[in-house]
């Protein structure tokens, strides 16, 4: 996608609001899309031109929200709810598996910069725990004897 | 079916695809919003306020009160927010009703929309519910395509994942394409909220509950549940049950009848050891108080709060130093930093619970750490800093020989066999950087 194309997308969601600096959310979740799914300095600075705000005001914003990143991330991303009731039901137990399974810590990257794995807090599937959350789509309940499968699926994917 | 029994809010989807308009239409949908629009605007406000409507997503306030504080005739437009910003742990209600009948969260914001008077709606979802944006998005567009909007602008925003959003100023902050820090109040949003108009913020599932306010009329709403809190809720039971999920019941149904004759009781045999009844934020009630009805009164009666109706129950394998320390992280995690009790007070309270479950504290550091819940109470802008703190005191204080014994063993007397033995805390993952990706 042309940066042109950004910049308009960007106008187009500025106008749905009454005052545009309530698109910057949706300018930043756009722009991370189109950077393989962090925000780097070059992206800040492609929403600020879009926004016609600062990159520091960008950065502000992206800073404060968990969903974007301002670190490098892999191609896929893993997240692993370990909040009260997932624990209870043996989110620990599934986060470890991941960590085994891919090779990594929670917050790291694989080596070959295919799948980043997190801990995250409560993302609301408690009645059907321990969830995971892949690539935005929910994965509930995940047991431990899950995970290989959905990891090689994952590795399946291009 | 007697109205004690009765479904509101997810009535008809056991049987109906309601994410369709048609199939919505089928069980009675947008029959409620033609009515409202014959009526003057104020009667849907008496209409709710007759019905004694409270709000579900935390606080209990009377919506038809709410609606009453308004500002009228400032000359700027009044705007109505919906709360969808669900991040409460243990609670998951909010989601269902999105994505399994989004048609009555939309019918309920134009009736309600009618009632205040609003031509702009916008409904703040967090942005993990992605699938639930898009059941949302194509409900409106099928709602749009009917001509049922009626001049009015819904928008759906994405929210970005930050817990602190489902504060109502700091939710508006975060709409307004802010940091979500909440605001110092006053002004109230009612006066001063979304880009300085007046603005009514309510919970997704009290606006669902609108349409059937009208379809059932006032008075027969107000006989549902218990008259200083009428008609259901979805309870989220969650933790150590044996059929966690969303149930929807009258208000007034007892944490017993919900766990046991609802929920199938506490698995393997295990001992109840305490219930967190509306989301991790609440103190936790004993075993002893499970008779107690889930009304916002009774609740408050037993000591806790019924929030939003997140029921986590927990039994006898957990450690409840680690119960304490996993959520008092959640909470350091979610503070915004804007104010100093909260900021700085739940890094305490991580620090002294991490130092208890390892072993190396001493017995004045329970009453230490009992000191820090008091100074950080009541101190902060918003209830963040609260939250933190209801789950830590109310532990300490029901459980206070467990921390005892962690303090005289100088070890966790559940000795690596607690259920939640370990458990990792996303704050843990910021201390060190990611992996460097090389180029």
């Amino acid at each position: 996608m042309t940066s042109t194309s950004f910049y308009d997308r960007v106008q187009e969601l500025r106008r749905s609001y009454p005052s545009s600096r309530s698109a910057v959310m949706d300018a930043l979740r756009l722009a991370q899309e189109e950077h393989g799914g962090w925000l780097p300095p070059e992206a800040l600075r492609q929403v600020a031109d879009a926004m016609d705000e600062t990159p520091a005001y960008c950065h502000a914003i992206a800073s404060f929200y968990d969903m974007f990143h301002l670190e490098p991330v892999g191609k896929h991303l893993v997240e692993v709810c370990t909040n009260l009731s997932c624990a209870l039901a043996g989110a620990q137990g599934v986060l470890d598996a991941f960590a085994a399974e891919l090779g990594v810590r929670p917050g790291e990257t694989t080596d070959d910069r295919e799948v980043t794995l997190r801990a995250i807090e409560c993302a609301g599937g408690c009645g059907r725990a321990p969830v995971v959350v892949i690539d935005h789509v929910y994965h509930e309940p995940v047991r431990p004897e899950n995970v290989s499968g959905l990891v090689e699926e994952l590795r399946a994917r291009e | 079916m007697p109205a004690s029994d009765a479904s509101l809010l997810m009535a008809g989807t056991e049987d109906h695809d309601l994410t369709r308009l048609d199939e919505y239409r089928e069980v009675g949908g947008y029959a409620a919003l033609e009515q409202a629009r014959a009526l003057e605007p104020q009667a849907i406000v008496d209409a709710i306020t007759t019905a004694n409507l409270r709000g579900r997503g935390g606080a209990g306030f009377p919506t038809g009160r709410k609606a009453s504080l308004l500002a009228k005739g400032t000359g700027k437009p009044i705007y109505l927010v919906i709360n969808a910003d669900e991040s409460e742990p243990g609670a998951f209600k909010d989601r269902d009703v999105m994505r399994f009948t989004p048609h009555r969260l939309i019918e309920g914001c134009l009736v309600t929309a009618h009632g205040i008077e609003s031509q702009s709606v916008f409904i703040y979802i967090r942005g993990e519910y992605l699938h639930e944006f898009e059941v949302m998005r194509s409900a409106l567009e099928e709602t749009r395509r009917a001509g049922l909007l009626g001049g009015v602008t819904i928008t759906l925003h994405r929210g970005a994942g930050a817990y602190i959003c489902g504060e109502e100023t700091a939710l508006l902050e975060s709409l307004e394409g802010q940091r979500g820090q909440p605001r110092p109040r006053p002004p109230f949003p009612p006066v001063n909220g979304l880009y300085g108009a007046p603005t009514q913020i309510n919970n997704v599932s009290t606006i669902a509950l609108v349409p059937k306010i009208i379809e059932l009329g006032a008075e027969e709403f107000a006989r549902i549940g218990v008259p200083s809190a009428p008609g259901t809720a979805v309870f989220s039971l969650s933790g150590n049950v044996v059929n966690p999920g969303n149930y929807e019941r009258p208000l007034g149904t007892t944490i017993r009848e919900l766990i046991y004759d609802v929920a199938g009781g506490v698995p393997d045999g295990r001992e109840l050891k305490g219930v967190i009844p509306g989301g991790s934020s609440v103190p936790i009630l004993t075993p002893g108080q499970i008779d107690t009805p889930m009304d916002y009164d009774s609740v408050q009666a037993a000591g806790s709060f019924f929030g939003s109706a997140a029921i986590i129950v927990v039994d006898d394998r957990c450690c409840m130093v680690q119960l304490a320390l996993r959520a008092a992280q959640f909470y350091m995690h979610e503070s915004c930093g804007k104010c100093t009790p909260c900021r700085e007070g739940t890094r305490w309270l991580v620090q002294f619970l991490t130092k208890i479950e390892s072993g190396h504290a001493e017995a004045t550091d329970l009453d230490l750490l009992d000191t820090v819940c008091d100074r950080m109470l009541g101190k902060s802008l918003c209830a963040l800093g609260d939250f933190a703190v209801y789950p830590v005191s109310s532990y300490l204080r029901k459980y206070r020989a467990e921390f005892e014994e962690h303090v005289a063993l100088r070890r966790c007397p559940f000795d690596g066999e607690s259920s939640i033995e370990g458990i990792f805390a996303p704050v843990d993952q910021h201390a060190h950087k990611p992996h460097a990706v090389p180029a």
